[in-house]
This record gives structure tokens, C-alpha cells and sequence, in this order.
């Protein structure tokens, strides 16, 4: 019963192109991560705000490149693309939104500079 | 899904006629999107309590050199972070860099999984489905690891919610709860991928005729991968 239903389920050959282009995109997300960890080593403190937006913009490319391509979301229909990145991007709004409130909050308190 | 489509007369005029699939996805991979776009707003308060609380902390302003650990200022990453297994010295951000290559390269070898699956390859499945959950464990020893280091703390006094040598208290609440949640995701997805495995090793989606499952298991495993670039990103770097 098994064998004669797996016998007739056909093994299509690999197409060597996906894979490598699976590869390269590993690569890149791997190499956005080695430039993230040297600029979080190499940039001298205090910390200003072009080294918070380098660390997100960043960050949001290696998402980018993990949704669109690993989760393959680029290929699936429009509307179910937006529905799934105009919460995301509320969510982004609020986190970017949040750490200018925080450091608002800690200048009222007294506790910030 | 062709068999199914198949059976059921399809109304083109009629979308409300049922047989048609809304937005071209499977009911199982739509929920999924929906599933991990739920769980992405759970991770996405917990990221937003973090950046408001780290910046409603003073920044270290001193020299990297002079740092040292104090209740007055968050801490400098490097600086917490920067012990390796077995070695002794400071290997800033090196080990938790390794942790995030080792998710990335299961992300890869899920994705190869997946890919397998479009072809009805079984042993491909099997092979590299057997490497993401290899992966999976790998990262979840380091983390391990990485939590009884930071328990252990500095100087005799131990990190806890309860307490915390390397800075503000809330610095050590928020590692816990942020990595931990996402630990248990990882934690989760190793078992859902091994449910999976056995599935394709035994045929059960040979006689189904299709491999959706592995693509629905592929779906939040690179999710889990998703929110360790955030994770990595705020607790880590910035």
C-alpha cells in the first residue's frame, strides 16, 4: 500500500541556480552580520545617533532579505504582502517612536543630561 | 492543493462560490502568517519596552578603557558580553557572533529543506531538515552557556531578577525575559521540526502528495531567525 503510493511520487532533479542563489543570500545576510559586530567594535564612545541608525538600517536590511527571501514572502500575492507589513511597520514606528520618549522620559525625571 | 480544487466546481464570478483560495495561499500557510505576525507583535513589545527603558538610562560617556560596571549608566555590550567556553580572556561580542552564524547557516539549510520538498526529494528533506535541527540544539547549548555565564555574574554577586552586577536592574530583567522568550521559540521549533522530520522519514507527505508541512515548519523557523537579528541588534550592539 505504502510502496505503491510513494512509487508513483516523481523526484525532480535539483535546479543547481536556486541553490546557489539560496547561498548568496546567506552570504549576504552573513556579511551585513560581520559589519554590524565591526561597527559595533570599532565605533568609539559616547555613542551618537549615526551609530543607532547605521545599527538599524542595517538591522531592517538583513529582516528584508530574510522575509523576502528565505520566507519567500516577495512571491506570494500583494494583498497578503501588505497585510503582513503594514502592522509590521506600525510596530517599527512605535519601537524607533518609544526610544525618543524613553530618553524624554529620562531628561524630565532628571536623570538624563 | 490541486487535487482539491479539482473536486469542487470553481465559480470565477462568484469569489463567495467557495473552491478558490484567498489571497492564492493554502488555509495552513495563511494562518501561519498570521500565527507569526501575532507572535511578531508579542516580540515587537517587548523590543519597544526595551528601547524606551535603555534610553530612559543614562549612556556610558566615558572611554571604552575606563569602563566600569555601575547601577548609574546601562552597560556597555562589549563589555558584559565577552566571554568564550574553555578560554580565558575577552573575546568581545565573539561568541554571541557565533551564535547568530550558527542561526543564519540553519536558516540556509531549513530553506534547502524547503526547496527539497518542491521536488518531492525525501532524502533531500530528510538530510537537511536532520542539519536545521542540529543547528537548532547547537544554538540552544550557547545559549545555555551564555545564560549560567551571565548568572554567575562578576565578583560574586550573580545576575538574577533580583539583582544584577553589571548595571541598571532592568538590564538584567529584559536579557532574561527577551532572550529567554526567544530561546523558547527556538526551543519549540526544534520539537514542531522534529514532529515534522518523522513525518517525512516515515512518507506520511509522500502518500499526501505534497510537502507543504515542511514549508509551514520552514515558515517559523526562519521567523525564529528573524527575531534573533532583532534581539542581536538591541541587546548586543546598540
Amino acid at each position: 500500500m505504502q510502496e505503491q503510493a510513494t512509487s508513483n511520487v516523481e523526484v525532480k532533479p535539483a535546479d543547481p541556480s536556486k541553490v546557489r542563489k539560496l547561498w548568496t543570500i546567506a552570504g549576504v545576510v552573513g556579511i551585513i552580520t560581520i559589519a554590524e559586530i565591526v561597527l559595533a567594535l570599532v565605533w568609539s564612545y559616547p555613542r551618537d545617533i549615526v551609530f543607532i541608525a547605521a545599527i538599524l538600517a542595517l538591522m531592517i536590511a538583513k529582516a528584508f532579505y530574510i522575509v523576502s527571501e528565505f520566507m519567500h514572502l516577495k512571491g506570494e500575492v500583494k494583498t497578503l504582502v501588505w497585510s503582513i507589513l503594514i502592522p509590521l511597520l506600525f510596530v517599527v514606528w512605535l519601537v524607533i517612536a518609544l526610544m525618543f520618549e524613553g530618553n524624554a522620559t529620562g531628561e524630565a525625571r532628571g536623570v538624563l543630561p | 492543493m490541486s487535487d482539491v480544487s479539482a473536486s469542487i466546481p470553481v465559480d470565477k464570478k462568484n469569489r463567495w462560490m467557495g473552491g478558490n483560495q484567498p489571497m492564492n495561499a493554502s488555509y495552513g500557510k495563511l494562518m501561519m502568517w498570521f500565527f507569526l505576525l501575532s507572535d511578531a507583535l508579542t516580540f515587537g513589545g517587548l523590543l519597544v519596552s526595551y528601547g524606551m527603558v535603555r534610553y530612559a538610562h543614562p549612556s556610558y560617556l566615558g572611554k571604552l578603557p575606563e569602563f566600569t560596571f555601575s547601577k548609574e549608566y546601562w552597560p556597555v555590550p562589549e563589555k558584559v558580553f565577552e566571554a568564550m567556553p574553555f578560554l580565558e580572556g575577552h573575546y568581545p561580542l565573539i561568541f554571541v557572533s557565533i551564535m547568530s552564524f550558527i542561526l543564519i547557516l540553519s536558516s540556509v539549510t531549513m530553506v534547502l529543506a524547503v526547496e527539497a520538498g518542491h521536488r518531492h526529494d525525501r532524502k533531500g528533506v530528510v538530510k537537511w531538515m536532520l542539519w536545521t535541527m542540529i543547528g537548532g540544539l547547537a544554538f540552544l547549548g550557547c545559549q545555555a552557556w551564555e545564560w549560567s555565564h551571565f548568572i554567575h555574574g562578576i565578583d560574586g554577586v550573580g545576575a538574577s531578577l533580583a539583582s544584577n552586577p553589571y548595571g541598571p536592574q532592568t538590564f538584567a530583567q529584559f536579557f532574561f525575559f527577551i532572550t529567554g522568550f526567544h530561546g523558547f521559540h527556538v526551543f519549540s521549533g526544534v520539537v514542531i521540526l522534529f514532529i515534522i522530520f518523522y513525518n517525512a522519514v516515515v512518507g506520511t507527505y509522500d502518500k499526501r502528495g505534497h510537502y507543504e508541512m515542511v514549508e509551514k515548519v520552514g515558515l517559523y523557523w526562519h521567523f525564529v531567525d528573524l527575531v534573533w537579528v532583532f534581539v542581536f541588534a538591541f541587546f548586543y550592539l546598540l
